[in-house]
């Protein structure tokens, strides 16, 4: 079932000042996980609840496997929608939560316990069929609100922030946990995520959105490496963006040089976007001829790996992430001078954009 | 609780409750003011209506009760509530449930407009009935050509006490709804369910409560109200008295045992609300609390803090 959004357009506020989504065109590819990405205000809640029906658009339209829902009322969409809050039924077991969906449907009381049941297997949570929602953790409660949204056989599944609301630990967890389902279940899924790594990790079609609009879509790791600018790059990886200008062919950065795109002419400013995980760090010694292009700050050991914090020659500092035997083997102390090797760090024209 | 951490403020263990505890003094003198003022507005009060209505002995504490125009008065006061609480309720849901789920043009000024009888004189609501159903109102005149009769009869006196209580519910009910806000309901949308679905089976178990708060007090507000009815009833002994008329009348005539037996109906029925407002609050209270101790994540017990003793 793939969904497709064209030209989606949502206001808010009494004149329309507040723009909720614009212009907003994707496919979400069927039986696939897609994400829609992007910081807090770029519009993807809204965007999920349009498609929901839950709100409506100003314009544009949604299409489920070609069929315009658009007029159709969220009852009659046969979509599942998981709650960032689970907003489960609190005067409900568990049991009845999952059997909601059935029940509005007039079901017979057999096939809504046999269903139910399976997918209290399917969650783990068999023997909390009788539980109410606040007997319950809140991983535990995410996973009843999933079974809910799946017990009616959704074309889509729609899933907002699903794992905001959890620790780190849980998240992790039942991240994993929803790409087992997922692999069994292949129901299309829409994921809302301000999260980079989830949307890495989870889905094999990124959305990424910006104050309403669409920035880039595509697969995760041609996002990742081929970002579209600047906002991209750093939303996707934590780069970070130098601004240099190119001399002879090559563009220069924080006294790194490196190969420019083709096509710059000499003097033209060019940006150059440098994960954390990118920079090689060598060590100046008074012996070495090299010169040294920053200084160690300071370190942060956290867990396998090191933050190197450095300081620039121009005052700017940058956020460079070894690994912790690396660190160690080359003996990095703050104070150390240190010089930096660009060499994984994408070079492109410079875009418009705000971070 | 395994892994439980439990503390205590101050060590010395000399301070019952912490933080709040002024000296010894500013409490007595604080709780004295308190209790007094109960015991000499409230409480004595609530003594002299019981001791005045048996001063002359139960049978006339009895004959006062079972006089005619007491019970007609009875008669009319039930009759009163139980066609202004129905319809209040109805009223109530309604309105509680629009300001809550929709927007719409003009709700900040219904929002306003519904704690106007609560704004009000009762007398002056009495006053607008009669302007506007009375002999020289505005719709007076076509009434009267019709037969109808409502001020000085009890439909006027059902109106004014409709107009006097009807923000009660409304506002318990809101309070109720806006606090719980609208996930639950869109995550029934979600589901397939109708709006009369979402309503019987999701809305309203978790407003219960709220609901129920709200018709006795709406209830003790009908059956009590003297202000406006007594504009628009015309005091017909035995046709459009109400209790709070009738002891009004009774006392007029200096017949204050009678009048105090009558009041003792209402001040019963003050105890009665109080007993059933705090048993609702008392289930409402049992019913949002788990009845299981509530699991914590299965695999990671935090350490929980016992508060202070």
């Amino acid at each position: 079932m793939t969904v497709k959004v064209e030209r989606l357009t949502k206001r808010f506020g009494t004149s329309g000042e507040v723009v909720g989504v614009e212009n907003v065109s994707f496919t979400a590819p069927a039986q696939r996980i897609t994400s829609l990405l992007g910081p807090s205000g770029s519009g993807k809640s809204t965007l999920l609840r349009i498609i929901a029906g839950l709100e409506f658009a100003d314009d544009g339209r949604v299409l489920i496997n070609g069929e315009d829902i658009t007029p159709v009322p969220v009852q009659k969409r046969q979509i599942g929608f998981v709650f960032q809050n689970y907003a489960l039924f609190g005067h409900m077991t568990v049991f009845d939560n999952i059997a909601f969906g059935l029940s509005t449907r007039g079901k017979a009381k057999s096939t809504i316990t046999d269903r139910v049941c399976q997918l209290l297997e399917l969650i783990q949570l068999g023997s909390y069929a009788k539980r109410l929602p606040d007997q319950l953790s809140g991983g535990q409660r995410q996973r009843v609100a999933l079974a809910r949204a799946l017990a009616t056989g959704p074309k889509v599944l729609l899933l907002d922030e699903p794992f905001g609301a959890l620790d780190t630990r849980v998240r992790v967890e039942l991240r994993e946990w929803l790409h087992r389902l997922h692999e069994e279940t292949h129901v299309t899924t829409l994921l809302v995520t301000h999260d980079q790594e989830e949307a890495l990790e989870l889905s094999e079609h990124v959305v990424l959105l910006r104050d309403g609009e669409v920035v880039q879509a595509g697969c995760p790791q041609e996002l990742y490496r081929n970002p579209a600018n600047g906002f991209v790059a750093s939303f996707l990886g934590g780069a970070k963006v130098f601004r240099g200008s190119v001399q002879q062919g090559r563009a220069e950065f924080a006294q790194n040089s490196l190969s420019a795109p083709v096509k710059e002419q000499d003097g033209s400013i060019v940006e150059a976007f440098v994960r954390p995980h990118d920079v090689g760090l060598e060590k100046v010694t008074a012996e070495s001829s090299e010169t040294a292009t920053a200084v160690i700050a300071r370190l942060v050991p956290v867990g396998g790996t090191v933050k190197v914090i450095l300081k620039l020659p121009d005052g700017d500092s940058l956020t460079v992430q070894l690994l912790y035997h690396e660190a160690q083997s080359k003996g990095f102390a703050a104070g150390d001078r240190v010089t930096l090797d660009l060499r994984d760090a994408i070079v492109s024209p410079p875009l418009d954009y705000v971070i | 609780m395994s892994g439980s951490v439990s503390f205590r403020l101050g060590g010395s263990g000399k301070h019952r409750g912490p933080a709040l505890s002024d000296g010894r003094v500013a409490r007595c003198i604080l709780i004295g003011i308190a209790v007094s003022f109960l015991v000499f507005f409230v409480g004595a009060p609530l003594i002299v209506v019981f001791v005045s209505a048996i001063s002359r002995g139960m049978p006339a504490y009895f004959d006062a009760l079972r006089d005619p125009m007491t019970l007609s008065a009875i008669r009319l006061t039930l009759f009163t509530a139980g066609v202004a609480v129905p319809l209040n309720l109805v009223f109530g849901l309604a309105a509680a449930w629009s300001i809550s789920k929709y927007d719409f043009w003009g709700k900040g000024i219904l929002t306003t407009l519904i704690d106007l009888p609560f704004s009000v004189s009762p007398v002056v609501s009495g006053l607008v009935y009669v302007l506007l159903f009375g002999r020289t109102g505005w719709f007076g005149p076509a009434l009267e050509r019709m037969g109808v009769k409502i001020i000085y009869a009890v439909p006027g006196i059902v109106l004014a006490t409709i107009f006097v209580t009807f923000p009660i519910i409304v506002r318990e009910v809101l309070a109720v709804m806006q606090a719980q806000g609208s996930d639950e309901e869109h995550a029934a949308l979600t589901l397939g369910a109708s709006g009369w679905q979402i309503f019987r089976r999701i809305t309203l178990p978790k407003i219960k409560w709220g609901v129920m708060y709200g018709v006795i007090l709406c209830n003790a507000r009908a059956m009590g109200e003297f202000g406006a009815v007594s504009v628009v009833s015309g005091h017909i002994r035995g046709e459009t008295n109400t209790l709070p008329l009738h002891i009004e009348i009774l006392h007029g005539e200096y017949n204050t045992q009678a009048a105090f037996a009558v009041a003792s109906l209402l001040a019963l029925l003050a105890l009665v609300t109080l007993g059933l407002k705090h048993w609702v609050e008392w289930s409402a209270q049992r019913q949002s609390a788990p009845r299981i101790e509530p699991m914590v994540d299965e695999r990671r017990a935090p350490p929980t803090v016992q508060g202070a003793s």
